[in-house]
Formats: structure tokens, C-alpha cells, sequence
């Protein structure tokens, strides 16, 4: 190979390498990102059984059940529809009834919301911001002013 | 003492306006005087955001609660060390954190810049100072730690208790010397574009640099993972969360970074992509800064946030970025390119190392950042998480660590790929067997398995056959051998060592995600449970009462094979009364490299309580890798060739001859 023709294919080489990381990042972009959701959002959107959501919304009142062993369920609730989920596992410290979570998983075929990971926030200050965002453009946040 | 620490806090802002303009100035009228005045202004401005510094600790410390920002994140009953970390276990506190060491790494490139050429040093203090500026600016008019409330309250409102722990004191310090440590490579190289050259100095300067800031930005990010993994109590040591996505982007650049800075030091090749690189490197710091301080992102990183200070931070970033990467564009053609060298060499090496990481790094900004744009541009919300970054990072990643052991071994200019591959035989062949022996023995079921493990060996023995190579084990006697490993140069050791780590760090993370096990079951006391090979009884709670909280403490006994207790792990959910909030402190054995990890969870009606209870196997060496990492940073640090620069070897000799001279 002529000197030329080396740098060329060094070049070409190099850029085959950026065109394949670009287009396995696309196609990663398109599977496994994770669409973000509420309650009232399901009657609308189309989901696959077995696709990955996050479900967010507030941890209903009196919903919370213990059942055998480390599974739990209770329901998201965005003050218009409510969604049961089930979790098997430490549900987060922050957890309580009333304040915001962020559930990941997918539905089952009974439509139960089964989730493998929760994510709970306490106050105004650390409630998940995906979650705090809609419920104020809802109207359903109530501002409590935190000094 | 508040106001003192306020005024000297105005004072350094002040100080650093100075110390942009006038040294700049100096350097462009090439006017000596004016050049000279950035060296005392870098160092006073440290001695005085030192004192602002010590100023808000000693407010923490004190519990003087007429502070807004000491009310806000601290509590007379915490324990002093708390107190005290917990100056910059916030907003206000950590920005003052950020900008002291700021300051602190202008003010050693005054102390120790005394062989830099004038005007060189006169740029990168300017810059410096402008990068300062702007910091000093942010915190006075949007996160001033310094307001004072009227009438004073009487008790604060506690430290957020996850930040109660002893990785406060080390993780934000460790991770801010990294972060900011890149900011001297960024001014070296915004210095260099602006007097249109790079000369041997400019080399010889960065290289240490980066590998001081790359030393501290390996520990905090190891040092931040292992405190999310045992104080969190979810068993993960990463979880590519945004924020730490924002600390290992300036990880990754700046890998990159140091490994082309070798090239332009030996071969003065590569010198604009290296200043690029410098560049990018500390952008994406700014950029890490803007994430975790702007509130855009969700994470356990992201206090509470206002909106103008993320627009602040933005055009901060916007300004040094953009005008960073304008002035590169304008200046970088006036750059001599250097040395030519066949592909197959060791430049060759470093430039294909340089490629992976940076397509490594733009695919965790792409993944980072593809969520704030999908918010922006449409009403949808989406998160990427763990699955993009193994699906784009891991494959990425693999290739590079195969081609790893190969770099030190090919010579520079035009070398031998096959000559290095019979070197690296034994390493090979031992990788293989490894591979085997866990395909058959251990876990069969799993080729991720066997090709990990076969990975992290390679990189293991593949480090130290580059040192047997060069120190002429078996063609040499031992003895000689031994002298002449003893003699080779630090850097030798310090690259052996940092790829030594990173095998390291392969095969704990490999040996945790591969061969770890896990079992959430609900206990009674009394009960065991058996999970890999141990076996756990557990106790009973035990309530106790520590100085600012209460905690029900779950006491697990480890079972020998005799039956008798060899051991005891507890695990406790502690209750913070003044934030009403639980925290969970995980139980951690450790058994050689490995570890049992067990957390408790809720308490059940009938006197149970879910206990999740996991075995990580190798799971140190992933954080231990990254110490050995350091060990490699600090020994390349220690070379001959850093320690000595030219102008003060000649200086050197000249003392060593006059010395000699003298009876």
C-alpha cells in the first residue's frame, strides 16, 4: 500500500468505528430508554406487555398491603386513576403513604404494575422532580413553602 | 468571625477580577511588571477564600445558627466531625469548597510556576483568575453562605442523615481536587491558544497536572461509590445515575488526556488533539458541576435547587466552553503539528486508546443528556438508565481492555505487534485457563462469566509481564533481573500499576455481578438463613439510642461449620426525629475480598422483619482497583523526568558542580 492509501484506511477505519458506536447508540436510545408516566397517561398510551415504564405518582392512602415475605402492594394514585403495583424487595426509607415515588417495571398480564425498583422522596426539596413537575401542572401540588 | 469570613470572601472576588485583567494585560503588552502581579494575587486570593473557608467551618462547628446555611444542614446534638463536614455537605458550602481549591491550584502554579516562561504564566494565572471570577461571582449573588438570620432560631434543622457518615469528610474533597484539578490543564491549554504556541514547557507542565487531578478524580469516584454502596443500602456500587455519569465523563477524558500527553511529552505529536482534549476534559467538569448543581437532574446529589442558579451556572458554562472552543478554532491552526509514527507503534496504541475513550465518553454525555433534550423538545418524559449504558458503554469497553496489555509493549515510532503477542504468551495462555476454569467448575452457565474473568486476568498478568518484559525476566538471571526492576523508572511502574488496577477492578466487578447471589426473606428471631455457603442466625432487634437519633439494631450471627458463632453482622434502620426521616445502615462483612451485605427492611406485625441479605464475591477489588489506580497515578508522579524539569536539571548541575569543586 502506498502511504497515502494507509492513511486513507486509517481513516476509514476510524470512522467505520464512530458510524458503529453512533449507530448502536441510537438503537440503544430507541430500546432502553424508558418513558416516564402517570396514572391518568395509561388510558391514553399504547404499551406493550412487558415494556419498561416508570410509573410515578402519589403512594395512595391506606393502600399499602404486606403480603408474604418481602412482597408489597399498593397503588399510584395521580388523584384521578390509580394503578396497583407489586414490589418484592426493601421498599426505600422515604417511603410512606401520601408522598411521591417513582415505580420502574411493566405490566403483567392481570395488569398489576410489577416493579423492580422504587424510588421514594420526602419533602418538597427531594420529591422526584418528573413526578412534582406534573403534579403541579395538574394543580393537584399543594405549595407548602419550606421557609 | 462570619463577617470577617464574608468580607475576605468579597476581597477574593475582587482579587480574582485583578488577577484576569492584569496579567493579561502584562503578557500582551509584554510588560514584566504587570505580569509579576498575578503570582501574589493568586496566592493571597487562596489565603483568603482559606479564611472564608475556615470562617463557615468554624460557624458549623460552633453551631451559630443566626447562619442561614448552618440552620439549615446542621444540629447542636451531631457529633463535631459531622458538624464540621457538614460545611460543604450543601449548596453554599460545597461551592465554597469548590472555589477554595480552585484558588488553591492557582496558587501553586504561582508558587512552584517560577521556570514557566513569563508570559505563559501570566496567561494561565489570567485564566485562573477569569475561571475564579465567575465561581466567586455565582456564590456571592446566588448561594451566599454568609446570610445571617434575624432573630437568630435556637436549633437547626439537622443535617440530611444519609450525609451523616464518615464519606462526607473524604468523597466531596477527593472528587473536587479531581474535577477542579483539571481546571490548571484547561488554562494551560486557553494560555497556550492565546499566545498562538506550545512549547516544550507547556508539555512538560500539563502531564503532571493531569495526572494529579486524574489521581484525586479516581479516588473520589471510588471513594463515592463505595459510600452509596454501603450507606444506601441497595447493594450497588454504580448505578449510572446522572450525577455520577457527570463525574465519570471528566474520568474518562481525562484518561484519555493523560494517555495523550505521554505522546506530545515523548514525541511532541498530537499536540493539538491533546489541547482539545485538556479542554473537553474540564469542560465536562463545568458541565458535571452545572448537572449536580442546577437541579435538572434527579439524584440523591441534588439539594434543594433554585432556578437562577442553574441559569447561572449556564452561561458560566456557556462562556468558558464556547469560548474556549471559539478561541481553539481560531487559533489551533496556527499549531505546529508534530512527529509522524507508523499506526502499528506505540502512539499508534495511545491514539486507538484515545478513541475508545472519547467515543466511551460521548456515548455517557449522549445517554446523560438525551433526557433533558427529549423534556425540552416534546412534552414526553423518559429516563435512561442501566440498560443504554451496558448495551453502548460495555461494548466499548471490552475491545479497549482486550488491546490494554498490548500498549506498553509495542515500541515508539514503528513497532511489532507480533513480538508483543509472544510476550504477552504466558499471560494469553493463563487468561485461557481461567476461562476454562470457570466455564467448568465454577459457573457454567454463564460465557459472560468465563469471558470476564478471562478478561481481568489478561489485564492482571498483562501488567505485569510489561514490567518482567522490561526488567529481562528469563533471559537474565534473577538477581540481575531483580536490580534491574528495581531500576526501571517510576513511570514504568506507574502505568504497570494503573492497568494492574484496572484488572483489578474488571474482576470485582465481573466476580460481584456474576457469581454474586441475593434473598430477600421475611425472619424471625432465632431463625437462619443460608445463602452461598453462609449461614446466618438472626439475634433480634436491639432498640438503641445514639446522639441525634434512634435506631432498632438487627444483630445477625455467622455460623462456622462447627456451629458455633464466628462472627457477628448487624444491620440497623436508625430514625432522624428532626428531619422525621429513616435511614437504613446496611451490615457489611467482609471475608477476604469478598462480601456478605445484609439490610434490614420493615418490620412485620408478628415480630418479623424483611431482611435482604446478599454475597458479593471479589467486591473490594472493585474499589481496591482503583486505589492501586492511584498508587500507579502517584508513582508516575514521582518519575525523574517530572521531578526535574530542564531549566532546574541545568540548575542542578551547575549547584552539583560547584559543590564538587569544593574540598
Amino acid at each position: 500500500m502506498t502511504r497515502k492509501q494507509k492513511r486513507l484506511s486509517v481513516i476509514a477505519g476510524g470512522l467505520a468505528f464512530l458510524g458503529a458506536a453512533t449507530g448502536l447508540t441510537f438503537y440503544a436510545l430507541g430500546q432502553k430508554a424508558s418513558y416516564f408516566y402517570m396514572p391518568a397517561d395509561l388510558t391514553t398510551a399504547s404499551l406493550q406487555p412487558g415494556q419498561r415504564i416508570r410509573l410515578g405518582g402519589l403512594v395512595e392512602k391506606g393502600s399499602v398491603e404486606r403480603g408474604q415475605g418481602a412482597t408489597v402492594a399498593f397503588s399510584v394514585t395521580d388523584n384521578q386513576k390509580d394503578v396497583k403495583v407489586s414490589y418484592t424487595g426493601i421498599l426505600p426509607d422515604l417511603f410512606r403513604e401520601g408522598q411521591g415515588v417513582i415505580t420502574e417495571g411493566s405490566f403483567d398480564a392481570h395488569g398489576v404494575f410489577v416493579a423492580d425498583s422504587v424510588l421514594a422522596k420526602h419533602d418538597e426539596n427531594y420529591m422526584p422532580k418528573d413526578v412534582a413537575d406534573r403534579l403541579k401542572a395538574e394543580g393537584v401540588w399543594e405549595e407548602s413553602k419550606s421557609e | 468571625m462570619v463577617e470577617t469570613g464574608h468580607f475576605a470572601l468579597v476581597l477574593a472576588f475582587a482579587l480574582s477580577l485583578v488577577q484576569m485583567i492584569v496579567p493579561l494585560f502584562g503578557a500582551r503588552l509584554n510588560n514584566q511588571r504587570l505580569m509579576a502581579v498575578g503570582g501574589p494575587v493568586a496566592v493571597t486570593g487562596f489565603a483568603l477564600t482559606a479564611l472564608s473557608f475556615v470562617a463557615l467551618a468554624s460557624a458549623y462547628a460552633s453551631s451559630d445558627f443566626s447562619v442561614a446555611s448552618v440552620w439549615e444542614n446542621s444540629h447542636s446534638l451531631q457529633p463535631l466531625i459531622y458538624k464540621i463536614t457538614g460545611t460543604w455537605g450543601n449548596h453554599e458550602g460545597s461551592m465554597l469548597l469548590w472555589v477554595l481549591i480552585l484558588t488553591f491550584f492557582g496558587a501553586l502554579v504561582a508558587a512552584f510556576g517560577a521556570n514557566l516562561p513569563a508570559t505563559l504564566r501570566a496567561n494561565v494565572l489570567a485564566v485562573q483568575g477569569a475561571i475564579g471570577a465567575a465561581f466567586f461571582l455565582f456564590i456571592l449573588a446566588t448561594s451566599n453562605p454568609f446570610l445571617r438570620l434575624n432573630p437568630a432560631p435556637i436549633e437547626g434543622r439537622d443535617l440530611n442523615p444519609v450525609l451523616q457518615d464518615l464519606g462526607l469528610a473524604v468523597h466531596p474533597p477527593l472528587l473536587y481536587l479531581g474535577y477542579v484539578g483539571f481546571s490548571i490543564c484547561f488554562s494551560f491549554s486557553v494560555a497556550a491558544l492565546i499566545e498562538g504556541r506550545i512549547d516544550a514547557s507547556w508539555a512538560r507542565w500539563v502531564r503532571p497536572w493531569t495526572l494529579v487531578a486524574w489521581m484525586f478524580l479516581t479516588g473520589g469516584i471510588a471513594m463515592g461509590s463505595y459510600w452509596a454502596y454501603y450507606e444506601l443500602g441497595w447493594g450497588g456500587f454504580w448505578f449510572w445515575d446522572p450525577v455520577e455519569n457527570a463525574s465519570f465523563m471528566p474520568w474518562l477524558a481525562g484518561t484519555a488526556l493523560l494517555h495523550s500527553a505521554i505522546v506530545m511529552e515523548k514525541r511532541s505529536a498530537l499536540k493539538i488533539w491533546t489541547l482539545l482534549l485538556a479542554i473537553l476534559t474540564f469542560s465536562l467538569s463545568l458541565l458535571g458541576t452545572f448537572l449536580v448543581r442546577s437541579g435538572v437532574l434527579t439524584s440523591v446529589h441534588a439539594f434543594a435547587t433554585d432556578p437562577t442558579r442553574g441559569i447561572f451556572i449556564l452561561c458560566i458554562l456557556t462562556l468558558f466552553i464556547g469560548g474556549s472552543l471559539a478561541l481553539f478554532a481560531l487559533r489551533s491552526s496556527r499549531l505546529t503539528a508534530g512527529g509522524l509514527f507508523h499506526p502499528i507503534s506505540r502512539e499508534g496504541a495511545l491514539v486507538l486508546n484515545n478513541l475508545f475513550l472519547t467515543t466511551a465518553t460521548a456515548t455517557v454525555l449522549v445517554g446523560t443528556l438525551y433526557p433533558l433534550a427529549v423534556e425540552a423538545f416534546s412534552a414526553d418524559k423518559i429516563s435512561v438508565g442501566a440498560p443504554f449504558f451496558n448495551l453502548t458503554f460495555g461494548p466499548l469497553m471490552v475491545p479497549l481492555l482486550v488491546m490494554v496489555p498490548f500498549g506498553p509493549l509495542l515500541a515508539w515510532k514503528r513497532g511489532d505487534v507480533f513480538a508483543a503477542a509472544q510476550r504477552l504468551m504466558v499471560a494469553f495462555a493463563a487468561a485461557l485457563l481461567a476461562m476454562l476454569v470457570t466455564a467448568l467448575f465454577i459457573d457454567g452457565a454463564s460465557v459472560f462469566a468465563a469471558l470476564g474473568v478471562g478478561l481481568a486476568v489478561w489485564l492482571i498478568l498483562g501488567a505485569l509481564t510489561d514490567l518482567a518484559v522490561k526488567s529481562g525476566f528469563g533471559n537474565v538471571a534473577a538477581g540481575i533481573g531483580v536490580r534491574r526492576l528495581l531500576g526501571l523508572p517510576r513511570s514504568v511502574f506507574g502505568t504497570a500499576f494503573a492497568h494492574l488496577g484496572l484488572g483489578l477492578t474488571t474482576l470485582g466487578i465481573v466476580g460481584t455481578l456474576c457469581f454474586g447471589t441475593e434473598k430477600i426473606l421475611s425472619m424471625h428471631p432465632g431463625e437462619t438463613v443460608e445463602l452461598s455457603g453462609h449461614t446466618l442466625r438472626f439475634v433480634g432487634l436491639y432498640p438503641a439510642q445514639g446522639p441525634n437519633y434512634s435506631e432498632d439494631r438487627g444483630r445477625f450471627e455467622l455460623i462456622g461449620v462447627s456451629g458455633s458463632a464466628i462472627g457477628e453482622i448487624s444491620s440497623a434502620k436508625r430514625f432522624y426525629p428532626v428531619r422525621q426521616m429513616t435511614t437504613t445502615e446496611s451490615g457489611i462483612k467482609t471475608l477476604w475480598f469478598s462480601q456478605l451485605y445484609l439490610s434490614l427492611g420493615d418490620q412485620g406485625k408478628d415480630g418479623s422483619v424483611v431482611v435482604r441479605l446478599w454475597w458479593k464475591p471479589l467486591v473490594t477489588l472493585i474499589w481496591g482497583g482503583g486505589l492501586v489506580m492511584m498508587a500507579g497515578a502517584a508513582m508516575s508522579l514521582m518519575d525523574r523526568r517530572l521531578r526535574v524539569g530542564a531549566p532546574s536539571r541545568r540548575r542542578g548541575q551547575a549547584s552539583a558542580v560547584t559543590s564538587a569543586g569544593l574540598p
